[in-house]
Protein backbone atom coordinates (compact mmCIF):
# COMPACT_ATOMS: atom_id res chain seq x y z
CA UNK A 1 0.00 0.00 0.00
CA UNK A 2 2.73 2.61 0.89
CA UNK A 3 5.24 1.47 -1.77
CA UNK A 4 1.97 1.24 -3.55
CA UNK A 5 1.00 5.17 -3.05
CA UNK A 6 5.36 6.56 -3.44
CA UNK A 7 4.57 5.24 -6.39
CA UNK A 8 2.05 6.67 -7.63
CA UNK A 9 2.93 9.91 -6.18
CA UNK A 10 6.33 9.76 -8.39
CA UNK A 11 4.16 9.21 -11.56
CA UNK A 12 3.30 13.58 -11.15
CA UNK A 13 6.83 14.46 -11.21
CA UNK A 14 7.56 11.93 -14.20
CA UNK A 15 6.72 13.79 -17.02
CA UNK A 16 8.53 17.22 -16.07
CA UNK A 17 11.80 14.83 -15.01
CA UNK A 18 11.43 12.94 -18.15
CA UNK A 19 11.51 16.25 -20.51
CA UNK A 20 14.09 18.24 -18.08
CA UNK A 21 16.23 15.02 -18.14
CA UNK A 22 16.39 14.43 -22.29
CA UNK A 23 16.14 18.62 -22.78
CA UNK A 24 18.36 20.20 -20.23
CA UNK A 25 20.76 17.31 -18.47
CA UNK A 26 21.38 15.43 -21.46
CA UNK A 27 22.43 18.96 -23.47
CA UNK A 28 23.90 20.16 -20.35
CA UNK A 29 26.69 16.95 -20.21
CA UNK A 30 26.89 17.32 -23.76
CA UNK A 31 28.36 20.51 -24.22
CA UNK A 32 31.26 19.49 -21.36
CA UNK A 33 31.70 16.68 -23.94
CA UNK A 34 31.84 17.58 -27.35
CA UNK A 35 34.21 20.86 -26.34
CA UNK A 36 37.09 18.20 -26.17
CA UNK A 37 36.04 17.00 -29.74
CA UNK A 38 36.46 18.66 -33.43
CA UNK A 39 33.44 17.31 -34.59
CA UNK A 40 31.10 19.20 -37.81
CA UNK A 41 27.73 17.76 -36.25
CA UNK A 42 27.09 15.70 -39.46
CA UNK A 43 29.68 12.82 -39.57
CA UNK A 44 29.84 9.72 -37.57
CA UNK A 45 33.10 10.12 -36.30
CA UNK A 46 34.35 12.50 -33.93
CA UNK A 47 38.31 13.96 -33.41
CA UNK A 48 39.29 13.61 -29.65
CA UNK A 49 41.38 17.63 -29.72
CA UNK A 50 41.74 17.60 -25.72
CA UNK A 51 41.81 21.41 -25.02
CA UNK A 52 42.59 22.16 -28.33
CA UNK A 53 39.78 24.25 -28.42
CA UNK A 54 40.14 26.00 -25.23
CA UNK A 55 43.58 26.81 -26.44
CA UNK A 56 42.36 27.94 -29.83
CA UNK A 57 39.66 30.45 -27.73
CA UNK A 58 42.54 32.32 -25.85
CA UNK A 59 43.82 33.01 -29.05
CA UNK A 60 40.59 33.59 -31.16
CA UNK A 61 40.74 38.19 -31.13
CA UNK A 62 37.38 38.36 -32.73
CA UNK A 63 35.87 36.30 -29.34
CA UNK A 64 37.42 38.32 -27.02
CA UNK A 65 36.53 40.92 -28.87
CA UNK A 66 33.10 39.68 -28.91
CA UNK A 67 32.92 39.61 -25.12
CA UNK A 68 34.51 43.00 -24.35
CA UNK A 69 31.39 44.42 -26.70
CA UNK A 70 29.11 42.65 -24.81
CA UNK A 71 30.55 44.00 -21.85
CA UNK A 72 30.39 47.95 -23.21
CA UNK A 73 26.88 46.90 -23.85
CA UNK A 74 26.00 46.10 -20.22
CA UNK A 75 28.30 48.97 -18.94
CA UNK A 76 25.37 51.57 -20.86
CA UNK A 77 22.80 48.87 -19.38
CA UNK A 78 23.66 49.30 -16.06
CA UNK A 79 24.39 52.71 -15.81
CA UNK A 80 22.13 54.75 -18.28
CA UNK A 81 19.69 52.18 -18.46
CA UNK A 82 19.22 51.39 -14.62
CA UNK A 83 19.58 54.89 -13.85
CA UNK A 84 16.78 56.06 -16.03
CA UNK A 85 14.76 53.13 -15.03
CA UNK A 86 14.97 54.04 -11.22
CA UNK A 87 14.54 58.20 -12.16
CA UNK A 88 10.97 56.99 -13.44
CA UNK A 89 10.26 54.62 -10.79
CA UNK A 90 10.67 57.15 -8.54
CA UNK A 91 8.74 59.67 -10.35
CA UNK A 92 6.13 57.48 -10.45
CA UNK A 93 5.85 56.83 -6.29
CA UNK A 94 4.81 59.77 -6.01
CA UNK A 95 0.80 60.91 -5.61
CA UNK A 96 0.60 61.36 -9.56
CA UNK A 97 -2.10 61.45 -11.80
CA UNK A 98 -1.72 58.54 -14.61
CA UNK A 99 0.60 56.50 -12.85
CA UNK A 100 -1.19 53.17 -14.23
CA UNK A 101 -1.01 54.35 -17.81
CA UNK A 102 2.91 55.28 -17.83
CA UNK A 103 3.66 51.72 -16.06
CA UNK A 104 1.44 50.57 -18.93
CA UNK A 105 3.36 52.21 -21.77
CA UNK A 106 7.54 51.70 -19.82
CA UNK A 107 6.15 47.84 -20.59
CA UNK A 108 5.35 47.83 -23.62
CA UNK A 109 8.83 47.60 -25.41
CA UNK A 110 9.95 44.66 -22.70
CA UNK A 111 6.75 42.68 -24.43
CA UNK A 112 7.88 43.07 -27.55
CA UNK A 113 10.20 40.52 -29.20
CA UNK A 114 13.99 41.58 -30.17
CA UNK A 115 13.34 40.79 -33.53
CA UNK A 116 10.37 43.42 -33.85
CA UNK A 117 12.42 45.79 -31.89
CA UNK A 118 15.41 45.19 -33.71
CA UNK A 119 13.80 45.61 -37.12
CA UNK A 120 11.80 48.18 -36.47
CA UNK A 121 15.00 50.37 -35.42
CA UNK A 122 17.03 49.38 -38.02
CA UNK A 123 14.41 50.92 -39.85
CA UNK A 124 14.39 54.38 -38.23
CA UNK A 125 17.96 54.20 -38.33
CA UNK A 126 18.46 53.86 -41.97
CA UNK A 127 21.09 55.97 -43.38
CA UNK A 128 19.18 56.75 -46.71
CA UNK A 129 15.88 56.63 -45.72
CA UNK A 130 15.83 56.72 -41.69
CA UNK A 131 13.38 58.66 -39.48
CA UNK A 132 15.35 59.89 -37.63
CA UNK A 133 18.31 61.30 -39.72
CA UNK A 134 15.43 62.90 -41.56
CA UNK A 135 14.35 64.02 -38.03
CA UNK A 136 18.25 65.70 -37.37
CA UNK A 137 18.23 67.20 -40.92
CA UNK A 138 14.63 68.90 -40.25
CA UNK A 139 15.56 70.12 -37.04
CA UNK A 140 19.03 71.34 -38.35
CA UNK A 141 21.41 69.13 -37.49
CA UNK A 142 22.54 67.86 -40.37
CA UNK A 143 25.93 67.14 -39.42
CA UNK A 144 24.44 64.92 -37.23
CA UNK A 145 23.47 62.48 -39.91
CA UNK A 146 25.19 59.72 -40.06
CA UNK A 147 25.11 55.44 -40.84
CA UNK A 148 23.79 55.11 -37.66
CA UNK A 149 24.20 51.22 -37.95
CA UNK A 150 26.86 50.41 -40.49
CA UNK A 151 29.34 52.97 -39.29
CA UNK A 152 31.94 51.52 -37.18
CA UNK A 153 31.94 54.31 -34.49
CA UNK A 154 28.39 54.20 -33.73
CA UNK A 155 27.13 50.92 -34.59
CA UNK A 156 28.09 49.56 -31.24
CA UNK A 157 26.44 52.26 -28.89
CA UNK A 158 23.40 52.60 -30.55
CA UNK A 159 23.04 48.55 -30.50
CA UNK A 160 23.35 49.48 -26.52
CA UNK A 161 20.81 52.33 -26.77
CA UNK A 162 18.44 50.48 -28.71
CA UNK A 163 19.19 47.44 -26.08
CA UNK A 164 17.74 49.89 -22.92
CA UNK A 165 15.27 51.38 -25.02
CA UNK A 166 13.82 47.76 -25.07
CA UNK A 167 15.06 46.62 -21.22
CA UNK A 168 14.70 49.88 -18.62
CA UNK A 169 10.64 48.67 -18.27
CA UNK A 170 12.38 45.60 -16.29
CA UNK A 171 14.26 48.00 -13.85
CA UNK A 172 11.34 50.46 -13.90
CA UNK A 173 8.60 47.33 -12.92
CA UNK A 174 11.01 45.99 -10.31
CA UNK A 175 12.42 49.55 -8.58
CA UNK A 176 8.83 50.60 -8.53
CA UNK A 177 7.76 47.70 -6.54
CA UNK A 178 10.80 47.69 -4.16
CA UNK A 179 9.93 51.93 -3.87
CA UNK A 180 6.24 50.73 -3.00
CA UNK A 181 7.34 48.49 0.04
CA UNK A 182 9.01 51.61 1.59
CA UNK A 183 6.17 52.53 4.33
CA UNK A 184 4.96 56.00 4.32
CA UNK A 185 5.47 57.03 7.73
CA UNK A 186 9.32 56.85 7.52
CA UNK A 187 9.26 59.66 5.19
CA UNK A 188 5.99 61.50 7.60
CA UNK A 189 8.60 60.89 10.41
CA UNK A 190 11.31 62.45 8.11
CA UNK A 191 9.74 65.46 7.34
CA UNK A 192 8.41 65.94 10.90
CA UNK A 193 11.82 66.02 12.34
CA UNK A 194 12.63 68.74 9.89
CA UNK A 195 14.25 66.78 6.85
CA UNK A 196 14.12 67.60 2.98
CA UNK A 197 13.34 65.89 0.31
CA UNK A 198 16.69 65.30 -0.72
CA UNK A 199 17.48 64.46 2.54
CA UNK A 200 15.03 61.99 3.15
CA UNK A 201 15.99 60.54 -0.18
CA UNK A 202 19.87 60.15 0.68
CA UNK A 203 18.68 58.66 4.13
CA UNK A 204 15.80 56.95 3.51
CA UNK A 205 15.11 55.67 0.08
CA UNK A 206 18.80 54.95 -1.41
CA UNK A 207 19.76 52.80 1.69
CA UNK A 208 16.40 50.72 1.40
CA UNK A 209 17.20 50.12 -2.43
CA UNK A 210 20.31 49.06 -2.19
CA UNK A 211 19.07 45.05 -2.35
CA UNK A 212 16.75 46.16 -4.66
CA UNK A 213 19.41 48.01 -7.02
CA UNK A 214 21.96 44.80 -6.86
CA UNK A 215 18.67 42.79 -8.07
CA UNK A 216 18.23 44.86 -10.86
CA UNK A 217 22.01 44.94 -11.54
CA UNK A 218 22.33 41.20 -11.27
CA UNK A 219 19.40 40.41 -14.27
CA UNK A 220 21.06 43.41 -16.04
CA UNK A 221 24.55 41.73 -16.31
CA UNK A 222 23.30 38.32 -17.00
CA UNK A 223 20.27 39.25 -19.31
CA UNK A 224 23.02 42.11 -21.29
CA UNK A 225 25.55 39.84 -21.79
CA UNK A 226 23.84 37.16 -22.97
CA UNK A 227 21.74 39.43 -25.22
CA UNK A 228 21.85 38.76 -29.37
CA UNK A 229 18.62 38.21 -31.11
CA UNK A 230 18.33 42.28 -31.21
CA UNK A 231 21.82 42.57 -32.54
CA UNK A 232 21.52 39.66 -35.27
CA UNK A 233 17.81 41.29 -36.31
CA UNK A 234 19.97 45.27 -36.43
CA UNK A 235 23.38 44.34 -37.75
CA UNK A 236 23.97 40.75 -37.79
CA UNK A 237 27.12 41.53 -35.91
CA UNK A 238 28.83 43.93 -38.25
CA UNK A 239 30.21 46.56 -39.50
CA UNK A 240 33.03 43.90 -39.56
CA UNK A 241 32.61 42.54 -36.11
CA UNK A 242 31.85 45.70 -34.20
CA UNK A 243 28.76 44.78 -32.75
CA UNK A 244 29.86 41.01 -32.47
CA UNK A 245 29.04 39.34 -28.95
CA UNK A 246 29.69 35.81 -27.41
CA UNK A 247 26.12 34.44 -28.43
CA UNK A 248 26.32 35.40 -31.71
CA UNK A 249 29.87 34.00 -32.10
CA UNK A 250 29.10 30.70 -30.75
CA UNK A 251 25.86 30.92 -33.36
CA UNK A 252 28.64 31.25 -36.36
CA UNK A 253 30.92 28.99 -34.69
CA UNK A 254 28.32 26.04 -35.27
CA UNK A 255 26.43 27.59 -38.18
CA UNK A 256 28.86 29.69 -40.04
CA UNK A 257 31.68 27.33 -39.66
CA UNK A 258 30.33 24.09 -38.50
CA UNK A 259 32.50 23.38 -35.59
CA UNK A 260 30.36 21.79 -33.13
CA UNK A 261 33.19 21.39 -30.58
CA UNK A 262 34.65 25.14 -31.05
CA UNK A 263 30.82 26.28 -30.17
CA UNK A 264 30.62 24.42 -26.89
CA UNK A 265 33.87 25.24 -25.98
CA UNK A 266 32.91 28.85 -26.54
CA UNK A 267 30.00 28.25 -24.49
CA UNK A 268 31.88 26.98 -21.50
CA UNK A 269 34.29 30.00 -21.91
CA UNK A 270 31.94 32.47 -21.57
CA UNK A 271 29.56 30.88 -18.69
CA UNK A 272 32.10 30.81 -16.63
CA UNK A 273 32.94 34.30 -17.12
CA UNK A 274 29.47 34.94 -16.76
CA UNK A 275 29.23 33.20 -13.00
CA UNK A 276 32.27 34.85 -12.07
CA UNK A 277 30.92 38.48 -12.88
CA UNK A 278 27.66 37.85 -10.96
CA UNK A 279 29.42 36.38 -7.67
CA UNK A 280 31.86 39.08 -7.87
CA UNK A 281 28.52 41.42 -7.95
CA UNK A 282 27.05 39.66 -5.13
CA UNK A 283 30.34 40.04 -3.25
CA UNK A 284 30.33 43.53 -3.82
CA UNK A 285 26.83 44.26 -2.71
CA UNK A 286 27.14 42.64 0.44
CA UNK A 287 30.10 44.85 1.00
CA UNK A 288 28.24 48.00 0.25
CA UNK A 289 25.69 46.85 2.59
CA UNK A 290 28.14 46.80 5.54
CA UNK A 291 28.79 50.10 4.85
CA UNK A 292 25.34 50.83 5.34
CA UNK B 1 6.95 83.28 5.92
CA UNK B 2 6.12 81.64 3.39
CA UNK B 3 2.49 80.91 2.40
CA UNK B 4 0.31 77.92 1.28
CA UNK B 5 -0.18 79.63 -1.99
CA UNK B 6 4.22 79.13 -2.39
CA UNK B 7 4.16 75.55 -1.62
CA UNK B 8 1.33 74.81 -4.12
CA UNK B 9 2.65 76.79 -6.86
CA UNK B 10 5.84 74.79 -6.07
CA UNK B 11 4.69 71.44 -5.90
CA UNK B 12 2.46 72.27 -9.36
CA UNK B 13 5.97 73.61 -10.86
CA UNK B 14 7.85 69.94 -9.71
CA UNK B 15 4.63 67.92 -10.71
CA UNK B 16 4.67 69.59 -14.50
CA UNK B 17 8.22 68.83 -14.47
CA UNK B 18 8.05 65.18 -13.77
CA UNK B 19 4.79 64.58 -16.21
CA UNK B 20 7.06 66.68 -19.05
CA UNK B 21 9.79 63.79 -17.91
CA UNK B 22 7.53 60.67 -17.85
CA UNK B 23 5.95 61.73 -21.12
CA UNK B 24 8.17 62.31 -22.80
CA UNK B 25 9.84 58.58 -22.04
CA UNK B 26 6.41 57.42 -22.85
CA UNK B 27 6.72 58.95 -26.36
CA UNK B 28 9.93 57.46 -27.30
CA UNK B 29 8.59 54.21 -26.43
CA UNK B 30 5.36 54.55 -28.71
CA UNK B 31 6.57 56.59 -31.33
CA UNK B 32 8.83 53.55 -32.36
CA UNK B 33 5.47 51.11 -33.06
CA UNK B 34 3.52 54.08 -34.41
CA UNK B 35 6.08 54.45 -37.23
CA UNK B 36 5.87 50.48 -37.99
CA UNK B 37 2.24 50.73 -38.71
CA UNK B 38 2.16 54.16 -40.54
CA UNK B 39 5.64 52.43 -42.67
CA UNK B 40 3.07 49.08 -43.55
CA UNK B 41 0.74 51.22 -44.96
CA UNK B 42 2.49 53.20 -47.36
CA UNK B 43 3.89 51.94 -50.70
CA UNK B 44 7.08 50.69 -52.40
CA UNK B 45 7.16 54.13 -53.94
CA UNK B 46 5.90 56.47 -51.04
CA UNK B 47 7.93 55.10 -47.94
CA UNK B 48 11.05 56.18 -49.30
CA UNK B 49 10.12 59.67 -49.50
CA UNK B 50 7.01 59.85 -47.44
CA UNK B 51 8.10 60.88 -43.77
CA UNK B 52 4.37 61.46 -42.33
CA UNK B 53 3.10 59.16 -39.80
CA UNK B 54 -0.54 59.44 -41.14
CA UNK B 55 -0.22 58.76 -44.17
CA UNK B 56 -2.56 59.94 -46.78
CA UNK B 57 -3.43 56.81 -48.78
CA UNK B 58 -3.89 53.94 -46.16
CA UNK B 59 -2.48 50.63 -48.50
CA UNK B 60 -4.09 48.57 -45.98
CA UNK B 61 -4.10 45.88 -49.15
CA UNK B 62 0.16 45.50 -47.78
CA UNK B 63 -1.23 43.31 -44.74
CA UNK B 64 -3.20 41.05 -47.16
CA UNK B 65 -0.36 40.75 -49.41
CA UNK B 66 1.98 40.11 -46.91
CA UNK B 67 -0.40 37.10 -45.69
CA UNK B 68 -0.79 35.47 -48.73
CA UNK B 69 2.53 36.26 -50.78
CA UNK B 70 4.62 37.23 -48.12
CA UNK B 71 3.59 33.93 -46.25
CA UNK B 72 3.31 35.14 -43.02
CA UNK B 73 -0.51 33.99 -42.10
CA UNK B 74 0.93 30.60 -42.50
CA UNK B 75 4.06 31.96 -40.03
CA UNK B 76 0.97 33.01 -37.72
CA UNK B 77 -0.68 30.16 -37.52
CA UNK B 78 2.21 28.36 -36.85
CA UNK B 79 3.00 30.55 -34.06
CA UNK B 80 -0.32 30.59 -32.74
CA UNK B 81 -0.04 26.65 -32.47
CA UNK B 82 3.42 26.59 -31.23
CA UNK B 83 1.93 28.82 -28.20
CA UNK B 84 -1.05 26.96 -27.52
CA UNK B 85 0.55 23.80 -27.64
CA UNK B 86 3.49 25.00 -25.37
CA UNK B 87 1.34 26.96 -22.84
CA UNK B 88 -0.91 23.77 -22.55
CA UNK B 89 1.76 21.45 -22.11
CA UNK B 90 3.42 23.69 -19.31
CA UNK B 91 0.48 23.98 -17.44
CA UNK B 92 0.00 19.91 -16.96
CA UNK B 93 3.65 19.30 -16.57
CA UNK B 94 4.38 21.80 -14.23
CA UNK B 95 1.33 21.86 -12.15
CA UNK B 96 1.63 18.23 -11.79
CA UNK B 97 5.31 17.83 -10.65
CA UNK B 98 4.51 21.58 -8.43
CA UNK B 99 1.92 19.96 -6.59
CA UNK B 100 3.62 16.41 -5.74
CA UNK B 101 6.67 18.64 -4.69
CA UNK B 102 3.98 20.92 -2.35
CA UNK B 103 1.50 18.51 -1.19
CA UNK B 104 3.26 14.64 -1.78
CA UNK B 105 6.27 12.60 0.10
CA UNK B 106 8.79 10.56 -2.09
CA UNK B 107 12.16 10.07 -1.87
CA UNK B 108 14.06 11.93 -3.72
CA UNK B 109 12.00 14.46 -3.71
CA UNK B 110 14.37 17.34 -2.99
CA UNK B 111 16.87 17.09 -5.24
CA UNK B 112 14.67 16.40 -8.28
CA UNK B 113 13.27 19.74 -7.17
CA UNK B 114 16.88 21.18 -6.49
CA UNK B 115 17.61 20.79 -9.47
CA UNK B 116 14.84 22.10 -11.30
CA UNK B 117 15.77 25.22 -8.99
CA UNK B 118 19.67 25.09 -10.32
CA UNK B 119 18.32 25.15 -13.91
CA UNK B 120 17.14 28.22 -13.27
CA UNK B 121 19.93 29.71 -11.79
CA UNK B 122 22.88 28.74 -14.05
CA UNK B 123 22.66 30.06 -17.25
CA UNK B 124 24.39 27.61 -20.43
CA UNK B 125 24.98 30.30 -23.50
CA UNK B 126 24.65 28.54 -26.45
CA UNK B 127 22.97 25.35 -25.07
CA UNK B 128 21.71 25.33 -28.33
CA UNK B 129 24.31 23.64 -30.09
CA UNK B 130 23.94 20.34 -27.99
CA UNK B 131 20.13 20.53 -28.42
CA UNK B 132 20.45 20.72 -32.12
CA UNK B 133 22.37 17.66 -32.42
CA UNK B 134 20.18 15.83 -30.19
CA UNK B 135 17.14 16.44 -31.96
CA UNK B 136 18.75 15.83 -34.90
CA UNK B 137 19.81 12.06 -33.21
CA UNK B 138 15.76 11.92 -32.29
CA UNK B 139 14.25 13.01 -35.49
CA UNK B 140 13.01 15.71 -33.93
CA UNK B 141 14.40 18.59 -35.72
CA UNK B 142 12.68 20.70 -38.35
CA UNK B 143 9.48 18.77 -36.70
CA UNK B 144 6.48 20.78 -34.63
CA UNK B 145 7.04 18.62 -31.99
CA UNK B 146 10.52 18.91 -31.37
CA UNK B 147 10.27 22.71 -31.02
CA UNK B 148 7.08 22.17 -28.62
CA UNK B 149 9.05 19.90 -26.24
CA UNK B 150 12.14 21.86 -26.32
CA UNK B 151 10.03 25.00 -25.45
CA UNK B 152 7.91 23.59 -22.82
CA UNK B 153 11.71 22.33 -21.35
CA UNK B 154 12.34 26.40 -21.33
CA UNK B 155 9.68 27.39 -19.36
CA UNK B 156 9.11 23.96 -17.10
CA UNK B 157 11.22 25.37 -14.29
CA UNK B 158 9.92 29.02 -13.45
CA UNK B 159 6.57 27.22 -13.79
CA UNK B 160 7.42 24.56 -11.25
CA UNK B 161 8.97 27.61 -8.88
CA UNK B 162 6.05 30.10 -9.21
CA UNK B 163 3.07 26.97 -9.09
CA UNK B 164 4.91 25.21 -6.04
CA UNK B 165 5.47 28.56 -4.20
CA UNK B 166 1.15 29.20 -4.91
CA UNK B 167 0.19 25.63 -3.39
CA UNK B 168 2.54 25.72 -0.18
CA UNK B 169 0.59 28.71 0.41
CA UNK B 170 -3.11 27.19 -0.11
CA UNK B 171 -4.89 25.84 2.82
CA UNK B 172 -5.52 22.37 2.47
CA UNK B 173 -8.73 22.02 4.07
CA UNK B 174 -10.49 21.63 0.67
CA UNK B 175 -8.33 19.12 -0.57
CA UNK B 176 -8.29 17.20 2.85
CA UNK B 177 -12.62 17.14 2.40
CA UNK B 178 -12.11 15.81 -1.27
CA UNK B 179 -10.05 12.71 -0.02
CA UNK B 180 -12.60 12.04 2.62
CA UNK B 181 -15.07 12.14 0.14
CA UNK B 182 -12.86 9.60 -1.57
CA UNK B 183 -11.15 11.41 -4.06
CA UNK B 184 -8.02 10.36 -5.80
CA UNK B 185 -4.54 12.43 -5.90
CA UNK B 186 -4.85 13.02 -9.50
CA UNK B 187 -8.48 13.87 -8.54
CA UNK B 188 -7.91 16.16 -6.27
CA UNK B 189 -5.18 17.83 -8.13
CA UNK B 190 -7.23 18.12 -11.04
CA UNK B 191 -10.78 19.12 -9.40
CA UNK B 192 -9.37 20.94 -6.45
CA UNK B 193 -5.63 22.39 -7.24
CA UNK B 194 -6.00 23.59 -10.53
CA UNK B 195 -9.24 25.22 -9.84
CA UNK B 196 -7.52 27.08 -6.77
CA UNK B 197 -4.47 28.10 -8.73
CA UNK B 198 -6.24 29.97 -11.37
CA UNK B 199 -4.67 33.48 -10.33
CA UNK B 200 -1.00 31.98 -11.00
CA UNK B 201 -1.86 30.10 -13.67
CA UNK B 202 -3.14 33.16 -15.58
CA UNK B 203 0.59 34.65 -14.44
CA UNK B 204 2.36 31.16 -15.72
CA UNK B 205 0.55 31.18 -18.72
CA UNK B 206 0.67 34.57 -19.97
CA UNK B 207 4.32 34.32 -19.26
CA UNK B 208 5.20 31.51 -21.24
CA UNK B 209 2.62 32.52 -23.87
CA UNK B 210 4.72 35.84 -24.54
CA UNK B 211 8.04 33.68 -24.29
CA UNK B 212 6.78 31.10 -26.93
CA UNK B 213 5.72 34.17 -29.55
CA UNK B 214 8.75 35.66 -29.13
CA UNK B 215 11.29 33.10 -29.06
CA UNK B 216 13.91 33.14 -32.07
CA UNK B 217 16.76 31.05 -31.48
CA UNK B 218 15.57 27.61 -30.82
CA UNK B 219 13.35 28.33 -33.93
CA UNK B 220 16.12 29.26 -35.83
CA UNK B 221 18.31 26.05 -35.46
CA UNK B 222 15.35 23.51 -35.65
CA UNK B 223 13.08 24.57 -38.64
CA UNK B 224 14.86 24.69 -41.76
CA UNK B 225 11.47 24.44 -44.06
CA UNK B 226 9.93 28.16 -44.20
CA UNK B 227 6.33 26.40 -44.12
CA UNK B 228 7.03 25.42 -40.60
CA UNK B 229 8.56 28.30 -38.94
CA UNK B 230 7.19 30.50 -36.37
CA UNK B 231 6.48 34.49 -37.46
CA UNK B 232 10.27 35.40 -35.72
CA UNK B 233 12.11 33.45 -38.17
CA UNK B 234 9.96 34.17 -41.12
CA UNK B 235 10.15 37.89 -40.31
CA UNK B 236 14.17 37.44 -40.32
CA UNK B 237 14.00 35.06 -43.46
CA UNK B 238 12.04 37.61 -45.64
CA UNK B 239 14.17 40.28 -44.06
CA UNK B 240 17.05 38.78 -45.73
CA UNK B 241 15.10 37.91 -49.16
CA UNK B 242 13.68 41.23 -49.91
CA UNK B 243 15.79 43.71 -48.47
CA UNK B 244 14.14 46.63 -49.69
CA UNK B 245 10.70 45.60 -49.08
CA UNK B 246 9.75 47.59 -46.18
CA UNK B 247 6.11 47.68 -46.46
CA UNK B 248 5.41 44.49 -46.43
CA UNK B 249 7.74 43.88 -43.77
CA UNK B 250 6.25 46.29 -41.68
CA UNK B 251 3.55 44.80 -42.29
CA UNK B 252 4.40 41.40 -40.87
CA UNK B 253 6.35 42.71 -37.83
CA UNK B 254 2.71 44.44 -37.22
CA UNK B 255 0.87 41.07 -37.31
CA UNK B 256 3.51 39.54 -34.97
CA UNK B 257 3.33 42.47 -32.46
CA UNK B 258 -0.54 43.34 -32.50
CA UNK B 259 -1.23 39.81 -30.61
CA UNK B 260 1.24 40.14 -28.17
CA UNK B 261 0.27 43.98 -27.21
CA UNK B 262 -3.39 42.95 -26.91
CA UNK B 263 -2.53 40.42 -24.55
CA UNK B 264 -0.41 42.45 -23.11
CA UNK B 265 -3.28 45.34 -22.54
CA UNK B 266 -5.37 42.86 -21.12
CA UNK B 267 -3.13 40.68 -19.22
CA UNK B 268 -1.00 44.12 -17.09
CA UNK B 269 -1.93 42.73 -14.04
CA UNK B 270 -0.59 39.32 -14.07
CA UNK B 271 2.38 40.63 -15.97
CA UNK B 272 3.44 43.01 -13.49
CA UNK B 273 2.84 40.50 -10.84
CA UNK B 274 4.90 37.95 -12.79
CA UNK B 275 7.65 40.45 -13.08
CA UNK B 276 8.31 41.57 -9.59
CA UNK B 277 7.61 37.71 -8.65
CA UNK B 278 10.20 35.99 -11.06
CA UNK B 279 12.13 39.22 -9.93
CA UNK B 280 12.04 37.82 -6.21
CA UNK B 281 13.69 34.00 -7.56
CA UNK B 282 16.67 35.80 -9.36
Amino acid sequence: MKVKSTLENYLFVLPAVIIFTIFYIIPFIWVFQLAFYDWDGIMPTKFFVGLGNFIEILQDKIWWRSIWQAGYITLIALTFQNALAFLLAWACDRQIRMKNFYRLIFFIPPVLSEVVVGLVWQWILDGNYGLLNHWLVSLGFPHLVRNWLSDPKTALTTVAIVHSWKGFGWGFLIFLAGLQTIPRELYEAARVDGANAWESFRRITLPLMIPVAVLVGILTILGTMQAFVLIIAMTGGGPAYHTQVPVLRILASMRGSSRFGYACAQGITFGIILVIVSFIQYRFSKRARQYQ
Amino acid sequence: MKTGLYYKTKRITINLFIHLFLLSVAVTCIFPLLWMVASSLKTQETIFRDMSFIPKEWHFENYYRAWREGGFGRNFLNSLFYTTSVVIGIIIVASLAAYAFSRLRFPGQNVFFAMFMAAMMIPIPGSFVPLYVLLNKLHLRNTALGYILCMINVGLSTSIFLLKTFFDKMPKELEDAARIDGCSKLGIWWHVALPLAKPVLAVVVVFNALNVWNEYVLALIIFDAKPLMPLQVALMTFQGEFITQYPLLMAGLTITALPIIIVYLFMQRYIVKGVTQGAIVG
